[in-house]
């Protein structure tokens, strides 16, 4: 079996607490929460850190409230498997439960967090990897190396996003908290995201994300949402592409609003750019459907980071993203 | 040897029916203890360091900066062990460690010993080799072309002066007269077939300790003792005093319960003898436990085929003549390839009736892990590509193809195109059992687009005819004892792996000698007591051992009916030993408990005891060089039909279902079969679908690279990709097997990937000839069919099914009992 490089692992009770041993240990130290992404990667020595701070003891990071008019607060603690089961979550955003249903296999899904699975390390087939195969490859621009085997020319790393959970996020608006020995702040999911599979997001590594809010649906207005995901097994894979959508419609049955977000490409999800203008005024119809998933295919390009044949990934962007957007209609106008 | 008589099923107590596995309690209570839960005082950990180089020489190795840490016992290289093995004794061409050439990324270089896995670790980063990198062959075409110039290297030295060092073995075979069978059909078929390379992926990785008993002091006559996740103890054990130079007699191996092995642990690997020379240089035990990503390297999974396939038939489907042109892609050792490399055609020869037979196989080495058995070796990937080729011929004649199987079915008690026996033949009611549970005949080419029904057949030995290295000593022993206790011990020499042998043998002594389950207890595995059998490979343990078994048993139940009917003043025939009494046969409710029996016998016979054995009959192959590789004392048949529904715009198959028949001869306990029987086509449908193990090309990252050796990305299917399986038990009583009984461990693989290949056909009218049918490859394929305009459901067979049935009916009548000829054969 692979080793576990040596680490003391702390269990604080409080978020204080926390930040305190992350600002006494510095970069030694990382945040560990359900763990089923960072131990399999330090196994394969991608990160040694001497000290782990576990988020598993602080109740602040737990719970799951619906808030007025669709809108919900996570605590970044809860698992997959709650977001998943959640009546509230299944009442507001039904897809942010199906995406969470759609990481990983049931056990992981107990042990990983909705806070992880945003922070989830850029993944390619170059970088996870044992440290033997890594030497045997002559190592990375992710790690330990110096070029790129996906792109073979670029100096900039294009691991693969790989989370489920962030596309819908994104497509809803969705913000997170983030709190730091420095102090907190809240950012907007679709800003959190950066295009460098080094490190792809706009957190400090001694931040910690506990919370996520998704905003209500205005007056008047209703709100879809979808998630569809390509991989090889029915279970365990991370995705191939993985799809938010979040739709707004008015009493007519008329679009008011529709993002989408696509991920499995490069390091930071894709979110669709003049998409939902495409709809805006639209009543659901299959010609806008397709419309849709043409432009969708348009901007999303699969990259070698994956051992998947990637001009298959690329043909099916339009195919998933077609069944996604299937997710949301029929739409009916007010009775 | 005794063949055992059929018996009526109402005779069993035991046989037959629904029985737990002596082994399963303890497994499913977590009592079982595998080898890496095996803790000795004073243990040491051992790691393998391996080579980052596909190919390359190994200028030197400095192991002093490893010795020198803390914590490490002992160092070993490839200069320590200088013998080389194979488990096939003509192809001697593996070092435990490399000597002074590596041959491909992650071949094993040198060995430490330490107090705990992190130091031998740190130990391995502490040695220094120096390579010197060579030119590397992925494909066997290209190491076929190798010259032995420096820019063309062999990957071994030649072993005649002028031949080929990439070449393990090359058969040439020919039955019959191909050329007038091909100039006599009406439709012939040609096509190439490729079936990518899979591995076991058994949970459990290899695992080994040694130690040694040093008795008389340190110059004394101490005994290794290797303890190993393998499935071929004896193997082993003749590899070990070999290579390490011992006295066989000095040698133990013991194997606990292993945690799957399907072929990948069939042979001797680089962990077993470094355990052992580190546990005799250090005098302390010494554990290695490989990562998964050790497993992938040790691979000795099913080979890459390379497959051309022509096949001629006449109007009325029957087969004229069949030519196969087939390339193995072996990796870097010979492992089992020259048996593989005859496989690829010895086994093809049933069910159907070939009257005229030619292929070639060539195994070229690569630079990639070695290639050796997997479940159904050697035969899996030709009859991947046959079966689909009757297909077509079915689909061009406008027959059923399911009719077609059944108008070239060779019939039993009859002898192969190459001249192999073939003695009880079930496939027919295989056929049938699949045919009505499928509703075939009203679903088949009538589902709409997009949803197919597909059917294969295929054959497999039960168990090779000669071991590995020539010897005429038996091949399968049992010794059992009983005492007035009532209690049955078995002492058997197989290797249970999950398969069940211990169970087996249990189910046929405690039929045989009246005693309730569980009142047998089984020992296997253990060299120093058990009796030797040559291992779980080539479906070879129910015939062989079962058999063995029934030996040992009725010379004791002899001793103890004889005590019985002393007693009784009767004849020993009329006494009877069944559900924990014996009984007098004319009256049975005189009868007395089996302990009492057994205490008689032991008054009469003293302690009881007895061994049994099995060795195969030597007259059941063609006398051709090669004509005994593919010899088996008896077939097990098998049919599928597959149900798929195809996506065609992302090319994901979804199986549905698939209908497994299975002619195991009898079952001696139904459920195990089942197991076996959904096992085997879960296996195939996994390969069928998505394994493969495949390496990273010159234009990604490095050359030579395993793609993705972990079980995240060497995606095995989980339960819910997994289809319905159905399995029909079919039991032809084979006359020679125990009880009647044949293989079911391997066989009801097979034609899972043709039927479902031939189901994506039903489905979309795409024929799928490389493997696997992964999404990206069916998208592929219907992008192709709709570009040419046949992407559409297939026309329905023409034939009327009354027509056919009359023609079957006037054959079967007509018989079909000729023995074919070879006309000539020769390997080289």
């Amino acid at each position: 079996m692979l080793r576990l490089p040596p680490y003391r692992y702390h269990r604080p009770e409080r978020l204080d607490e926390a930040l305190e041993l992350l600002e006494a240990h510095g970069a030694m130290a990382r945040i560990i929460a359900g763990g089923t992404d960072l131990i399999p990667n330090m196994k394969h020595g991608l990160f040694t850190p001497d000290h782990l701070v576990s988020l598993r003891g602080l109740g602040e990071l737990k719970g799951i409230e619906a808030k007025p008019k669709g809108g919900l607060r996570l605590g970044a603690g809860v698992t997959l498997a709650e977001v998943a089961a959640s009546e509230a979550v299944l009442g507001a955003a039904p897809a942010l439960a199906r995406a969470a249903r759609n990481v990983a296999g049931p056990q992981l899904r107990n042990a990983g967090t909705l806070g992880g699975n945003l922070c989830l390390d850029t993944r390619c087939t170059y970088y996870n990897q044992s440290e033997f195969w890594r030497e045997a490859l002559g190592y990375c621009l992710k790690k330990d190396g110096d070029r790129c085997h996906v792109t073979r020319t670029g100096r900039v790393c294009v691991a693969a996003h790989s989370a489920d959970t962030p596309p819908v996020l994104m497509a809803l608006g969705a913000t997170l908290e983030l709190a730091s020995p420095r102090g907190r702040r809240t950012m907007a999911i679709r800003d959190f995201f950066m295009p460098d599979g080094v490190w792809n997001q706009k957190r400090e590594p001694d931040e910690v994300v506990t919370a996520i809010e998704v905003p209500p649906v205005e007056d008047g207005l209703r709100r879809r949402t979808a998630h569809g995901k390509l991989r090889v097994r029915k279970s365990i894979d991370f995705p191939l592409l993985s799809m938010g959508l979040a739709a707004w419609f008015d009493d007519a049955g008329t679009v008011v609003g529709l993002e989408g977000v696509v991920t499995g490409l490069g390091s930071r999800p894709r979110h669709l750019t003049r998409f939902g203008e495409l709809a805006l005024g639209e009543r659901w119809s299959p010609d806008l459907m397709e419309a849709l998933a043409a432009r969708a295919h348009a901007q999303c390009t699969p990259l070698e980071n994956h051992i998947v044949d990637p001009d298959w990934r690329k043909a099916m962007v339009p195919v998933i993203m077609r069944r996604t957007l299937e997710q949301l209609g029929p739409v009916e106008g007010a009775a | 040897m005794t063949p055992s008589n059929p018996r009526s099923d109402a005779d069993f107590t035991v046989v037959g029916r629904p029985q737990g596995k002596v082994d399963g309690p303890a497994k499913a209570q977590g009592r079982a203890r595998y080898t890496d839960d095996l803790v000795f005082p004073g243990m040491l950990h051992g790691k393998i360091l391996r080579s980052p180089h596909p190919h390359a020489r190994i200028v030197s190795i400095d192991t002093s900066g490893a010795e020198a840490l803390e914590g490490v016992h002992a160092v070993v290289t490839g200069r320590d062990m200088p013998i080389t093995y194979g488990v096939i004794p003509w192809t001697p061409d593996e070092y435990p460690l490399a000597l002074d050439r590596v041959r491909y990324i992650g071949d094993g270089v040198a060995a430490v010993a330490a107090v705990d896995e992190d130091t031998a670790n740190e130990a391995l980063r502490l040695i220094q080799v120096e390579y010197e990198e060579l030119p590397h062959y992925l494909d066997p075409h290209e190491a076929l072309e190798a010259t032995g110039e420096p820019d063309r290297p062999f990957i071994h030295a030649p072993r005649k002066e002028g031949w080929n060092g990439n070449v393990t073995k090359i058969v040439k075979l020919d039955f019959g007269d191909v050329d007038t069978g091909m100039a006599d059909a009406d439709v012939v078929i040609e096509d190439d077939y490729f079936f990518e390379g899979t591995t076991h992926a058994p949970i459990e990785p290899h695992c080994a300790i040694g130690l040694v008993e040093t008795d008389g002091g340190p110059e004394g006559p101490g005994r290794v003792t290797v303890y190993s996740a393998t499935q071929v103890p004896h193997y082993l054990h003749r590899e070990l005093a070999r290579v390490l130079e011992l006295d066989p007699a000095r040698v133990r191996v013991v194997q606990p319960p292993v945690g799957g092995a399907f072929g990948g642990k069939s042979e001797p690997f680089d962990l077993e003898f470094c355990v052992a020379l580190l546990a005799m240089r250090t005098g302390r035990p010494v554990k290695i436990l490989y990562t998964r990503e050790e497993v992938f390297y040790s691979h000795r999974g099913r080979h890459p085929f390379h497959m051309r396939y022509k096949v001629g038939a006449r109007s009325d489907g029957t087969l004229t003549a069949v030519e196969a042109d087939t390339v193995l892609d072996g990796g870097a050792y010979a492992s089992f390839g020259l048996v593989t490399t005859y496989y690829s055609g010895q086994l093809l020869t049933a069910p159907y009736h070939m009257p005229a037979y030619r292929f070639r196989s060539r195994r070229a080495y690569t630079n990639k892990p070695a290639c050796g058995p997997k479940r159904g070796h050697g035969s899996v990937q030709p009859r991947f590509a046959f079966e689909v080729q009757l297909d077509r011929i079915a689909h061009a004649l406008g027959l059923d193809p399911m009719e077609l199987r059944r108008r070239n079915f060779m019939g039993k008690n009859t002898r192969t195109v190459n001249e192999l026996r073939v003695t009880s033949n079930g496939f027919l009611e295989c056929l049938d059992a699949v045919e009505a549970a499928s509703d075939w005949r009203s679903r088949f080419r009538r589902l709409p687009f997009g949803r197919g029904l597909g059917v294969a057949g295929s054959c497999y030995i039960s168990g090779t005819n000669y071991p590995v290295y020539p010897n005429e000593m038996p091949q399968s022993a049992i010794q059992l004892q009983l005492d007035r206790s009532g209690r049955v011990a078995i002492f058997s020499g197989a290797s249970e792996i999950g398969q069940g042998t211990d169970s087996m043998v249990a189910y046929l002594a405690a039929e045989e000698l009246g005693v309730p389950l569980e009142y047998v207890r089984v020992q296997s595995g253990d060299t120093d007591f058990t009796p030797v059998d040559l291992g779980a490979y080539s479906s070879r343990v129910t015939f062989m051992l079962g058999n063995a078994c029934l030996d040992a048993a009725r010379k004791l139940k002899a001793k103890v009916k004889e005590a019985v009917a002393a007693e009784w003043e009767c004849r020993p025939s009329q006494v009877k030993l069944a559900g924990g009494q014996a009984l007098f046969g004319p009256d049975t409710s005189r009868r007395m408990p089996i302990r009492q029996a057994f205490v008689l016998a032991e008054e009469m016979h003293g302690t009881l005891g007895s061994v049994g054995w099995y060795n195969t009959p030597k007259d059941i192959h063609g006398d051709y060089r090669g004509g005994t590789i593919g010899a088996s004392p008896a077939y097990s048949f098998t049919a599928h039909v597959a149900e798929v529904e195809v996506d065609v715009d992302t090319g994901q198959v979804h199986v549905e279902k698939i209908w497994v028949a299975h002619d195991c001869g009898r079952a001696l306990n139904p459920v195990l079969v089942e197991g076996q029987m959904e096992g085997s086509a879960y296996m195939g449908f996994g390969e069928a679908l998505m394994e493969e193990q495949v390496f990273k090309g010159p234009d990604h990252g490095r050359s030579g690279l395993h793609d993705a050796p972990s079980l995240l990305d060497y995606r095995i299917p989980t339960s819910l990709d997994t289809p319905l399986l159905e399995s029909h038990i079919v039991e032809s009583i084979d006359p020679e097997g125990p009880y009647g009984a044949k293989e079911a461990g391997e066989g009801p693989l097979h034609p899972a990937i043709p039927a479902i290949a031939n189901a994506i056909f039903d489905a979309v009218g795409v024929r799928m000839t490389r493997l696997p049918f992964s999404a990206p490859a069916v998208w592929r394929a219907i992008q192709k069919a709709r570009d040419e305009g046949t992407l559409e459901k297939p026309a329905a067979p023409r034939v009327a099914r009354a027509q056919a049935a009359r023609a079957r009916g006037a054959r079967a009548e007509a018989g079909r009992a000729q023995s074919a000829r070879a006309e000539r054969g020769g390997g080289s």
